[in-house]
């Protein structure tokens, strides 16, 4: 086996991968927020349906974006992977465990991982591939037509429903990220006394704002 | 004090096991948790009973061979080992729940006692110096800095008793191997095989078949000795850099 092989398929490798995934998946929240609030732009979507547009249609976007799946599946691959090996590792269970030793998220993050995993088919099904290969209703700005992605997803923040598997989603992702982000740089080995707070400072800022603002928008969209 | 027992008890590695409860009526609170276990097993052995197996030496904190999951936490409820964890920190009439420490590669043996060899094998893939480092040599010839001889004496301190395994909930050995890694890693002594010592360590984490760290911080929490997490950040920049730049192609 060569040494790069040997060095990703050890446990440290392995989550060394789920780390820089882990950590890419982060700033894509970023990029994806900052977009999704053209939603509330109160122009019928016409901001919101021409960047959905230069999102499909840009090349440098595009390369982007199947780099963006890989990692996505890269990501619950390797979290599946490694979760199944660590149960592997106990067989047989305690009878009694402590859980005053260690945070709630960290113990949880496959579950935290499935929820956002179910809610990211339901999202992927209502939006991106409708907005690829569905039969979208189109508008029309300065004579050019655009695929009016908006009224579907008006459509759906009016249902209670999809409001509320979006904001309950949030908060797993809350809680995903909480752990997540400060846990990617200790195993990426950056743990040090001079950066170590401003790692959690703003791992905790980002769990509660990106997801906050993330589940603010259907809200304020079904209220409107 | 009173104290009601529930204990796991296993013939063999191939039994099943079970529970078993035992009511304790006189115990004194100034007894260690060990001392109340040499009770009761005077008492088993006088009523012709298979005494209770548990693994014990030094009884002060130092060897690292007292296990038990008590109540949830390896070592019982106090961070520090099950020889130096006395009675009184349980309250008259508690019921406390006993268990072998639980992981693949810690087979449990015998009641409480586990095979903790996998630990062993680890430490000869790499845990030493092999270098010949011949006379003592004078105190100052070879300057460290206060804060690296400290920091490398705080990892020295594992005592190897396996307590971060049974705390994680991966079973994780990921702490007491950064101990072992980081300790040589940070001396002088330790640079010659400083490469190939991360690379096999780790190698040999995985053959045991170790769960791998979520950085839960469980290890750190319950650890006797309070081994820091950092040691683990440190292992995970010593194994990649030297899978990155060793000889060992
Ligand atoms: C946008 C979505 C996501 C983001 C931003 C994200 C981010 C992260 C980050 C930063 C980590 C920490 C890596 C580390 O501990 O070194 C992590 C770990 C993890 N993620 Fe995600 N993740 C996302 C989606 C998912 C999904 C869909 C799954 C599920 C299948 C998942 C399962 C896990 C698991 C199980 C871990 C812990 C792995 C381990 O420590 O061994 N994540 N994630
Ligand atoms: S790191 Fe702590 S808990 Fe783990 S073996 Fe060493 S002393 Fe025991
Ligand atoms: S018996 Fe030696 S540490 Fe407990």
């Amino acid at each position: 086996m060569s040494w790069f092989s040997s060095a990703m398929s050890s446990t440290l490798g392995k989550k060394v991968l789920m780390a820089l995934t882990g950590l890419f998946l982060v700033t894509f929240l970023i990029v994806h927020l900052i977009g999704n609030f053209q939603l509330l732009a109160n122009d019928d979507g016409q901001s919101f349906n021409i960047y959905a547009k230069f999102m499909t249609t840009n090349p440098v976007i595009k390369t982007t974006s199947y780099l963006l799946y890989a990692t996505f599946i890269v990501h619950i691959i390797w979290a599946i992977i490694l979760t199944l090996q660590n149960r592997k590792s106990r067989p047989v269970g305690y009878a009694q465990t402590a859980s005053n030793n260690s945070t709630w998220s960290s113990r949880n993050m496959g579950i935290l991982g499935t929820i956002i995993l179910i809610f990211l088919v339901i999202h992927l099904r209502n939006f991106w591939y409708e907005m690829h290969w569905g039969g979208i209703p189109t508008a029309t700005y300065d004579g050019s037509e655009y695929k009016d992605l908006f009224s579907i997803v008006d459509f759906s923040f009016n249902n209670i429903f999809y409001v509320l598997l979006y904001t309950i989603s949030m908060i797993g992702l809350m809680f995903h990220l909480y752990h997540g982000f400060k846990s990617a740089f200790q195993t990426l080995g950056l743990n040090h006394p001079k950066y170590n707070n401003l790692i959690k400072g703003l791992g905790y800022g980002i769990a509660i704002i990106i997801p906050a603002l993330f589940a603010a928008i259907p809200i304020i969209m079904y209220l409107n | 004090m009173k104290i009601k027992l529930k204990v796991w008890r296993q013939k063999n590695a191939s039994d099943k096991g079970n529970f078993k409860t035992y009511d304790l009526d006189d115990i004194s609170e100034d007894m260690s948790f060990l001392e109340m276990f040499d009770i009761l097993n005077e008492d088993l052995v006088k009523k012709n009973e298979d005494p209770i197996h548990f693994d014990h030496d030094c009884r002060e904190g130092i060897c690292g061979m007292c296990s038990m999951y008590i109540n949830g936490h390896p070592h019982g409820p106090k961070q520090t080992t099950t020889c130096q964890l006395h009675m009184r920190s349980f309250k008259d009439g508690d019921t406390i729940t006993v268990e072998p420490w639980r992981a693949k590669s810690f087979p449990v043996v015998k009641d409480l006692v586990v095979d903790r060899s996998s630990f062993d094998r680890v430490m000869q893939s790499g845990g030493y110096v092999s270098v010949n480092t011949g006379g003592v040599p004078d105190a100052n010839e070879i300057p460290i800095p206060k804060k690296i001889a400290d920091e490398a004496f705080d990892a020295a301190t594992c005592i190897g008793c396996g307590a971060c395994v049974a705390a994680c909930k991966n079973a994780s050995a990921m702490l007491f191997v950064s101990a072992k890694v980081s300790q040589l890693a940070m001396l002088p002594q330790g640079q010659v095989e400083r490469k190939s010592r991360a690379e096999n360590m780790v190698a040999q984490m995985d053959e045991e078949g170790f769960g791998a760290c979520t950085n839960t911080g469980a290890c750190s929490a319950e650890c006797p000795k309070g081994i820091s997490l950092e040691n683990i950040a440190r292992m995970n920049r010593e194994y990649l850099g030297a899978k990155a730049s060793s000889d060992n192609l």
